[in-house]
């Protein structure tokens, strides 16, 4: 029987297995942030310990850091302690930093791919769960907790059950104005928040492999909001290309020669056997947008809102709670609902694409007089990159506030936050109550669709815009 | 960390499923460098009211409940942000065991808790105990028409039992694995350092290969 990619990249990590049969699993690169590293770091020291391989990791900070002007000063004396911290741990433990103010800093998950750090074939661990982002390269890449951070420094290994598998075809072509978030965000209203729970997702099908890698990383990125640690796409010539590109990590010459032979050989065989699978038609795929209060509550932008009953997977309770917090009655149409906030930003959709496909509505336009817009670059790299395209004077023509890179609004620990009952168009990952600001109220969407709600003051279905 | 072998407390029920890490512990408590000081940030948004006093609805917080330490909820507890906070927290605020069902929809068995949350509790000594959702919904009735239900968790046995009605007595499944270092409360990078040998050697060949 022939091997998943996941098998394949599994089996090459296998120190050993262990008497209780799970397995000790080296891990080739473990990225750092200051929020999940502080106590590991600390736990080092009390117990005497060293990092094993301090080259292997590397840290960026991203959760605390203001995206204003003035955000090397960190006003928050408590997210300044934080970051302080990961300097000083860095410093100490001789770990590669992309500190406040260096060309290549950005969210965790933006920098790995830029930097050339995440490469086919891959372990990738973070204190994040959304490090299934780097899957997207056919990596195995997953979040940990700060335990296993700590773990992973004094060892360069995990213990791990070893997952099942979970085939998730993208069949067909997708429409205009329909994109890989709404991609991600349909198999996660198809099988649940749980769903993928002690799974690997691979992602295959037509749909997929003409994806862009800025694309394919915002699917894999929400594989956790399937229950998903992790979620996988074979690498293909897109995937070289992107690696050939100005990546300062990445092997070149004759060393990229060889690598791109065992690159070639990762994607599952086809005899393979997967423990779960399931089909999603993107002929038909509409744009989504949530109206709940977490990602798998999801509808088609032209849909009603459901009502108690009415959602599959979901109580009668779930529904009542998750309306009550979001100000909604059944039966509306979000198309009705006014936004006061626009947030274009994370590691889910703040790529070059996504700006560029943000830009391309904005282009001409005026954002709607009560709403807020911020676009939030999700790292230097791809500020430069927006500038140097005119994207940024787009945005601020358009009425938009335009950033410095950071995880923003998307969780809300710097000061981009929403007021209690601000609704939010979002392109981040997650719609849980309070996250991006307690009482706020999340809708999570595609860049265009945020874009264009930023125009229209209200949800739009963008293929009528 | 410290061993887990057998708990008796007393039960506190919160009717919710998909208990995310953000609910948990919210991200302004992130920002600490400690492990230590989460417990009255537990659920703080549900837990408080926008002037800071504490709000009397809230589930976990109401008299019957006072002295609690095991959280019996509903399905998906634990999803979301990786953050090990969430552990922490619920440990400082007295918790010992949390209690959840899994749950079969099209033919697929669900599990009660997040991947990541559920190690993450095995590293810090929390007890996660997976019943099914009608044992789970017993327990749920239980404690609404026992004031003060207490029950015994042991892990050794694999076995719930409720003070005050011994009819009702549940069976846990546990990775055999986990529940080891559970009752032994072993710290695992020591246990991995015992591999260092082996860890060498693969890892000589292997950079070799992949740079
Ligand atoms: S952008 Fe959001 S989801 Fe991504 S790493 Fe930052 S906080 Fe996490």
């Amino acid at each position: 029987m022939g091997k998943t990619l996941f098998e394949k990249i599994w089996d090459r990590h296998v120190v050993t297995t262990l008497p209780d049969g799970s397995a000790l699993l080296y891990i080739d690169r473990h990225l750092v942030h200051e929020v999940t590293s502080p106590q590991a770091f600390e736990g080092l020291r009390l117990a005497g310990r060293k990092v094993r391989r301090p080259e292997l990791s590397f840290a960026t900070m991203d959760h605390n850091v203001p995206t204003t002007e003035d955000r090397m000063t960190i006003a928050d004396p408590i997210s300044r302690a934080q970051v302080e911290a990961l300097r000083a741990n860095c410093r100490d433990f001789g770990i590669a930093l992309y500190d406040l103010g260096d060309d290549r800093q950005g969210i965790v998950h933006m920098i790995g791919p830029e930097l050339g750090l995440t490469l086919p074939g891959l372990t990738i661990v973070c204190g994040d769960s959304h490090t299934s982002t780097h899957g997207a390269f056919g990596a195995l890449a997953f979040g940990i907790g700060t335990s296993e951070v700590e773990h992973v420094l004094v060892t360069q290994t995990l213990v791990q059950r070893k997952p099942k598998t979970f085939k998730v075809e993208f069949a067909g072509r997708l429409a205009p104005h329909v994109f890989a978030k709404d991609m991600v965000l349909k198999l996660i209203g198809t099988i649940g928040t749980a769903g993928g729970a002690g799974h690997v997702l691979e992602y295959c099908g037509e749909a997929v492999r003409s994806l862009s890698m800025e694309a394919r990383m915002s699917i894999c990125n929400m594989s956790i909001e399937a229950g998903a640690r992790a979620g996988l796409i074979a690498p293909d010539e897109t995937t070289f290309a992107y690696i050939r590109q100005d990546r300062p990590f990445a092997p070149k010459g004759a060393a990229l020669e060889q690598a791109l032979a065992r690159w070639k050989e990762l994607p599952g065989d086809d005899d393979a056997v997967f423990d779960q699978q399931v089909t999603i038609d993107c002929n038909r795929l509409k744009p989504q947008v949530t109206w709940g209060t977490n990602p798998g509550m999801v509808i088609d932008i032209d849909q009603p809102v459901p009502g108690p009953g009415e959602a599959a997977g979901y109580s009668r309770a779930d529904v009542e709670n998750a309306l009550a917090y979001m100000g909604l009655t059944p039966g509306t149409r979000l198309t009705d609902v006014p936004v006061d906030v626009v947030f274009i930003g994370s590691c889910t959709n703040a790529r070059i694409e996504d700006l560029r496909l943000a830009a391309a509505i904005l282009k001409g336009r005026k954002k709607a007089e009560n709403v807020e817009v911020l676009v939030v670059p999700g790292s230097m790299q791809v500020r430069r990159q927006a500038e140097a395209e005119g994207l940024d004077e787009i945005f601020k023509a358009a009425g938009a506030q335009w950033r410095y890179p950071g995880c923003s609004m998307c969780l809300g620990m710097n000061p981009d936050q929403l007021k209690p009952r601000q609704r939010c168009a979002s392109t981040s990952n997650r719609n849980f109550e309070g996250r991006q600001g307690k009482g706020g109220r999340t809708h999570l969407v595609s860049p265009e669709m945020a874009a264009a709600a930023a125009i229209a003051g209200t949800f739009v279905d963008i293929r009528t815009l | 960390m410290q061993p887990f072998t057998t708990h008796t407390g007393l039960i506190a029920t919160l009717d919710r499923s998909n208990v995310d890490t953000d609910a948990i512990i919210p991200k302004q408590f992130l920002k600490s460098i400690k492990r230590t000081g989460y417990g009255p940030s537990l659920f703080f948004d549900w837990r408080y009211r926008p002037d800071g006093a504490p709000d009397p609805a809230f589930e976990l917080d109401q008299p019957r409940f006072a002295g609690r330490s095991i959280l019996v909820t509903r399905n998906n507890f634990g999803c979301g942000s990786s953050r090990e906070h969430a552990v922490w927290a619920l440990l400082q605020d007295g918790f010992r065991v949390v209690v959840a069902p899994w749950k079969e929809i099209n033919g697929q068995r669900l599990p009660a808790f997040a991947d990541i949350f559920r190690n993450n509790s095995v590293k810090n000594g929390l007890l996660a105990v997976e019943l099914a959702e009608h044992e789970v919904e017993a327990l749920f009735r239980h404690v609404a028409t026992h004031p003060g239900a207490r029950m015994t968790v042991d892990l050794a046995r694999q076995r719930v039992t409720l003070e005050q009605d011994p009819s009702l007595v549940f069976a846990f499944e546990i990775d055999p694995g986990v529940k080891e270092q559970l009752l032994k409360g072993l710290d695992e990078i020591s246990l991995t350092l015992h591999y260092e040998a082996q860890i060498s050697r693969f890892e000589k060949a292997h950079l070799a290969e992949v740079p």
